[in-house]
């Protein structure tokens, strides 16, 4: 435990850019699960009379068409999005890090079967998917996380999938099937222990990409809807009062999205190289 | 009195890692002389690599130098700039690399790879190249040159590679000529043959060559001068009959009683090496001399194979609209084999030969086309590897790997590896009493209780690799399956191993299966020996019949081929 | 040859397997056609279930696959209750929208990242290492529309350089005479300067929008691909026999880097045709991404399904001459050898 602190104190400190990412992290971590509590307005409270405003003193980042607090929105949003990304990151983690697993174990129809039925959901642009598939499920929190996640199982299938590939021949697992362990066992104790760091590097981008999806399915009208505050409603809702020069109500989500993913693949780069030892001088 | 071709003076390299400065080389000298050729002797670890790039100029941005001098040809090869050794790598001195099939381009033709390297030192019309390239090919004793020249590295085979970058290095007529364990990678008839070749082309044109190994025979065999490296350092050099007759330091000593083919049985493999000393919490008795000669395997035969036959398909499909063909590797054909409890039987053979495949049907990891496989009397070829390995009989038979860090699982402890078949093959036991087998295991093979704790990643290749063997003995089996088990440790460490399985054979009566393409090796270990080539047994017997009068043409070629010692050379009888 | 045909027989389970899919996925979606169709909300149950039956919705859903995959077949992909026009007319008339601005936006990208990838990967640790590597990871993390509304509001709003984000051309303009579609090429086959320039204005901002999206991965691909090309050993090798250093880098090493990178173009592909719907809804082109978008949310789904299957064609197709193209480059896939 010791040594793998000390490791990590190593990397930290080669890597001043990773611990900007731990930072940002924690911020966007404490908007989401303090935030709601600590917001100066209601989010959603509507004030007509103060509509549109610029970012002064008593409103930091403005107000939007209908008066509402934009910094406050912006803030409860993170909570939302970070939810939905989390949920759906985890969920098509889970099941797609198994299932591959089981591909590249156990190979044959199960292996020819499952990547053809990769292939075809890869063909999909996976935004379009994405889109298809809130709009037949309906617009809910709901929906949005099993399309996140279903467009995110190709990555995690194809990822444990060769990872295991490369595992499976080797000595420990051979080993163990002469120690008396069944196939069930070797996935469970040797093979998802060792794959497991490299399918959390692929999570951690994939987190990033799971908001940006949230965001782009709100800003085309569907998935989340409005009133309630996430940062793709908020952005659409802004969109058409760029032309005429009121940025803050698309620019702040704007940037809030853009902080939070950066976030997530600055994290992504740094576990790379925690867990990676090739790419370590 | 020639003058020296290459005048190496404490030279000092240092790695930037990690850890922190780590020193490689800690003031090394030597000399080479114009046609003479070198050999460079260490284990791992000892900087032999090092001091061949830092000669060249190729180490990595890591690495630095921080003294000495490397004189050629009158200059300070270490004080030049990269442009200065630009012009002289590849035309006055260059190297051929372990791997060949790495070190060459993957996609472009190897002809024009040599092409490169002619053009860059002697500009020339296309077709007087061309002309070179052949002729350099010729020489290297390539058949059908223009056809080769034209291949890639993949459709070319190991020792075919191999002599493709000996070509190249030797294209534009260099004086110093470095080879980085040239044949490491591969068989032993492919590294006669291709160290036959190396030698004939360097004396052909005198050029001065330093050949760096691991391996003390291969180099007593075609070097004029050994110099034997350790940690950094030169503890000695000298010509070769002088190294073998008088050797001088220490570690010299211990190298030359660690190489297999210098001594005759395995009592008098590195007489006083023992396991390193266990925890004083537990005691244990002194080393003890290695036991007698078990008394002579006799009864029913602990493994039995009839008739095992194995083969692969390999399909390939020429065009969409033909019949499929395929092609069946019979891997393993017809193989008959039997195992005495107690007895130790070696299975050689050269990458290809199908003993891999063999040992993994005996363990009961792969399925068999056909043909038996019984266990004290009793069939268990028919049943199915996953059915097999909830079956009592699963304890009887179990395997060492060859690559040990491989065969370790990266998040076990030492405690949790050697104890994982204890808990899947025994029945259930109580915390205590699991302990007290696994610290016995690891006493046994000689590892210390501390390490009990530790993981792979700690543990030096010989400690991972007496791991293994604790794991497979800790339940006790009848029969144990070594796959290449030393193939990847350096020979002290190998020898120490070798005599630890011996121990554990006669102190326990366990059999052992080993698997080797290393005939020294399996002559020093084993009762009797297997000869494996294309899939089947062309020979087998009483491992000093096999050794001394080899009856089938495959076994003679094999032996021949093996670099002896001088001494064994002497005494070797027609 | 047998690989290429290996690999065109390849495409087709994979393409049985996307219409099987889009069928699925428009059965789920909501509402009742038979409803539409009958274009009366007060039509009673007898009349609704006569169109049921009229448009075969009352059959087993295996056998309105059937029916689905034959009028595929025939290229027939439905009616577009918006537009009134059958849906492949509408999207042919409308793809040359989308893929001049994809195409664009791809050359675009490709034009600026690899050269920048392969200039950071000689110069490790310079100013254009990391000048690349941030805008890799900056431009991995900027949403589309993010991106294109800040390109509309620094250069349309506050700069003026741009004009305004309305469509292709300006619509009191004539278009050409259209032979491609594709209004680039048209304009200058028609000899018209002016049309060209007008119609490469409105092109910029939602072609860069979307190459910025494509730029980060790929620039990120090829730092790291020329990167691992030259740690590896036989660029060792060319070092040890004294080659020259351009001559590494041409001949050596660039080839050997492009394999990942022509992989990872294929997946840039991908992305930018999700990427399409969204710019278009930005910037207003009209092209099938718009098309696609405005049907869904009137819930007229033919269009929906029609354009999915599209686009998952072209990416299959895409993917194909990708293949090839890497085939072309590596001769292990065995294409010209034995």
């Amino acid at each position: 435990m010791r040594e793998k602190l000390a490791l990590l104190r190593y990397i930290l400190a080669g890597n001043p850019v990773t611990l900007l990412a731990l930072a940002m992290l924690v911020l966007l971590l404490g908007c989401a699960i303090l935030g709601p509590a600590l917001v100066p307005y209601d989010p959603i409270a509507t004030n007509t009379a103060s509509a549109l405003q610029p970012p002064s003193a008593t409103h930091w980042f403005g107000t939007d068409q209908l008066g509402r607090d934009v910094f406050s929105r912006v803030v409860v949003a993170a909570r939302l999005d970070l939810a939905i990304a989390f949920a759906a990151v985890l969920l098509s983690m889970a099941l797609g890090s198994v299932f591959g697993a089981a591909m590249g174990y156990f190979r044959g129809w199960l292996d020819t079967a499952g990547s053809r039925g990769t292939d075809v959901l890869m063909a999909f642009p996976l935004f379009v998917l994405a889109m298809a598939m809130v709009a037949a499920l309906g617009n809910s929190v709901s929906s949005v996380v099993y399309a996140t996640a279903v467009i995110n199982l190709p990555f995690y299938i194809r990822l444990a999938r060769a990872e295991t590939s490369i595992r499976r021949d080797m000595g420990y697992i051979e080993a163990a099937r002469v120690g008396g362990s069944g196939h069930a066992r070797i996935l469970r104790v040797f093979l998802l222990p060792n794959i497991l760091p490299a399918l959390v590097v692929q999570a951690s981008v994939n987190l990033g990409w799971a908001v940006l999806n949230t965001a782009g399915l709100s800003f085309i009208g569907l998935g989340v809807r409005a009133p309630t505050p996430e940062w793709g409603i908020m952005v659409a809702e802004g969109a058409q009062f760029i032309v005429s020069g009121r940025w803050w109500i698309a620019a702040f989500p704007g940037a809030a999205l853009m902080l939070a993913v950066f976030c997530f693949n600055l994290l992504g780069d740094g576990l790379r190289d925690i867990v990676d030892p090739r790419s370590r001088t | 009195m020639s003058e020296t071709l290459l005048s190496v003076r404490d030279l000092s390299v240092e790695f930037r890692t990690r850890h922190g400065i780590v020193p490689v080389l800690r003031g090394i000298s030597f000399d080479l002389a114009p046609g003479e050729m070198l050999g460079i002797v260490g284990e791992s670890g000892s900087g032999k690599s090092v001091t061949a790039y830092s000669v060249m100029g190729l180490l990595e941005a890591s690495a630095r130098v921080t003294g000495g001098q490397a004189l050629f040809g009158g200059r300070d090869l270490l004080r030049l700039g990269q442009g200065a050794l630009n012009q002289l790598r590849g035309a006055e001195m260059s190297i051929v690399f372990q791997n060949p099939r790495t070190a060459l381009n993957p996609i472009r033709p190897v002809g024009a790879q040599i092409a490169d390297v002619i053009a860059r030192h002697d500009p020339a019309p296309a077709a007087i190249i061309e002309a070179r390239v052949l002729e350099a090919l010729r020489q290297m004793r390539i058949a059908e040159p223009e056809r080769r020249a034209s291949a890639y590295p993949f459709e070319l085979s190991g020792g075919m590679c191999q002599r493709i970058g000996i070509a190249m290095a030797l294209a534009c007529s260099p004086k110093l000529l470095i080879a980085d364990e040239p044949t490491t990678g591969l068989d032993v008839t492919t590294q006669a043959a291709v160290m036959d070749l190396f030698r004939d082309a360097v004396r052909a044109r005198g050029v001065g060559s330093i050949l760096i190994t691991h391996d003390l025979a291969l180099a007593s065999e075609y070097c004029d001068r050994i110099v034997v490296m350790q940690t950094g350092q030169v503890v000695e050099d000298a010509p070769v009959a002088a190294l073998f007759a008088r050797p001088r330091h220490a570690y010299t000593r211990k190298l030359l009683r660690s190489t297999p083919s210098s001594v005759d049985s395995i009592e008098a493999l590195a007489p006083d090496e023992e396991p390193v000393a266990p925890s004083a919490t537990l005691p244990f008795p002194a080393p003890a001399p290695l036991p007698t000669q078990a008394p002579a395997p006799g009864g029913p035969p602990v493994l039995e194979v009839r008739g095992l036959c194995k083969s692969y398909v390999h399909s390939r499909s020429r065009a969409f609209w033909r019949r499929r063909e395929v092609a069946r590797l019979q891997a393993v054909a017809d193989v008959d084999l039997v195992i005495h409890p107690g007895e130790a039987v070696g299975l050689v053979g050269e990458s290809g030969c199908g003993k891999s495949t063999l040992s993994r049907m005996i363990s009961r990891l792969i399925q068999p086309d056909a043909g038996e496989v019984l266990l004290d009397g009793a069939p268990i070829h028919g049943i199915a590897p996953g059915r097999f390995a909830r079956l009592p009989q699963r304890r009887q038979i179990q395997m060492v790997f060859q690559d040990p860090t491989e065969s370790l699982n990266p998040r076990f402890s030492v405690f949790d590896a050697i104890a994982d078949p204890v808990t899947q093959l025994l029945p259930r036991q109580g915390a205590a009493a699991l302990r007290a087998r696994v610290e016995q295991a690891a006493l046994q093979v000689g590892l210390p209780l501390e390490l009990l704790n530790r993981y792979p990643h700690q543990l030096s290749g010989g400690q991972k690799a007496r791991v293994g063997i604790a794991r497979a003995m800790a339940v006790e089996p009848r029969l144990l399956v070594l796959d290449e088990p030393t193939s990847a440790l350096d020979v002290s460490v190998q020898a120490v191993v070798l005599k630890l399985l011996t121990r554990l054979r006669r102190q326990q009566g366990v059999a052992q299966l080993f698997v080797s393409h290393d005939l020294n090796v399996v002559r020093l270990l084993c009762d009797r020996i297997l000869v494996m080539h294309k899939g089947r047994v062309v020979e087998s017997g009483p491992a000093e019949q096999v050794f001394n009068r080899p009856a089938h043409a495959y076994t003679r070629s094999l032996l021949a081929a093996i670099p002896r010692l001088p001494q064994l050379q002497e005494a070797a009888t027609p | 040859m047998a690989f290429l045909l290996r690999r065109l027989a390849g495409v087709v389970p994979t393409l049985f397997g996307v219409v099987v899919a889009a069928f699925i996925l428009t059965r789920l979606l909501p509402g009742d056609p038979a409803v539409f169709f009958a274009n009366s909300v007060t039509a009673d149950a007898v009349t609704i279930a006569a169109v049921r039956q009229k448009l075969g919705l009352d059959l087993p859903l295996w056998q309105q696959f059937l029916v689905y995959a034959g009028q595929l077949l025939r290229g027939d992909l439905g009616q577009s209750v918006g537009t009134g026009q059958p849906v492949a007319t509408d999207l042919l008339r409308l793809l040359p929208a989308s893929a001049e601005l994809t195409l664009v936006a791809f050359a675009l990208a490709i034009l600026v990242a690899v050269p920048l990838g392969v200039a950071a990967a000689l110069r490790p640790g310079s100013v254009i290492d990391h000048a690349c590597r941030l805008l890799s990871t900056a431009g991995v993390s900027l949403p589309t529309f993010v991106s294109g509304l800040l390109l509309i509001y620094i250069f349309y709003y506050q700069l003026g350089t741009a004009p305004e984000p309305i469509g292709r051309i300006d619509p009191f303009a004539i278009p050409p005479p259209g032979i491609t579609g594709f209004l680039l090429i048209d304009t200058l086959l028609a000899g018209d300067t002016a049309g060209f320039a007008a119609a490469a204005r409105q092109i910029v901002l939602p072609a860069v929008t979307m190459a910025l999206f494509a730029l980060a991965p790929l620039a990120r691909m090829t730092r790291a691909s020329m990167l691992g090309v030259l740690g590896s050993e036989f660029i060792r090798t060319a070092r040890a026999n004294g080659l020259r250093r351009r001559k590494i880098i041409v001949s050596y090493a660039l080839r050997n880097a492009l394999l990942p990178i022509v992989t990872t173009l294929g997946m840039v592909f991908s992305n930018m045709l999700g990427a399409n719907v969204l710019v278009e809804r930005v910037f207003a082109w009209p092209g099938i991404g718009s098309y696609a978008l405005d049907s869904l949310i009137s819930l007229d789904y033919a269009p929906v399904q029609g354009f999915m299957l599209l686009m998952a064609t072209i990416f299959v197709l895409v993917n194909l001459v990708i293949d090839l193209l890497y085939a072309v480059i590596d001769p292990r896939t065995g294409l010209f050898h034995a």
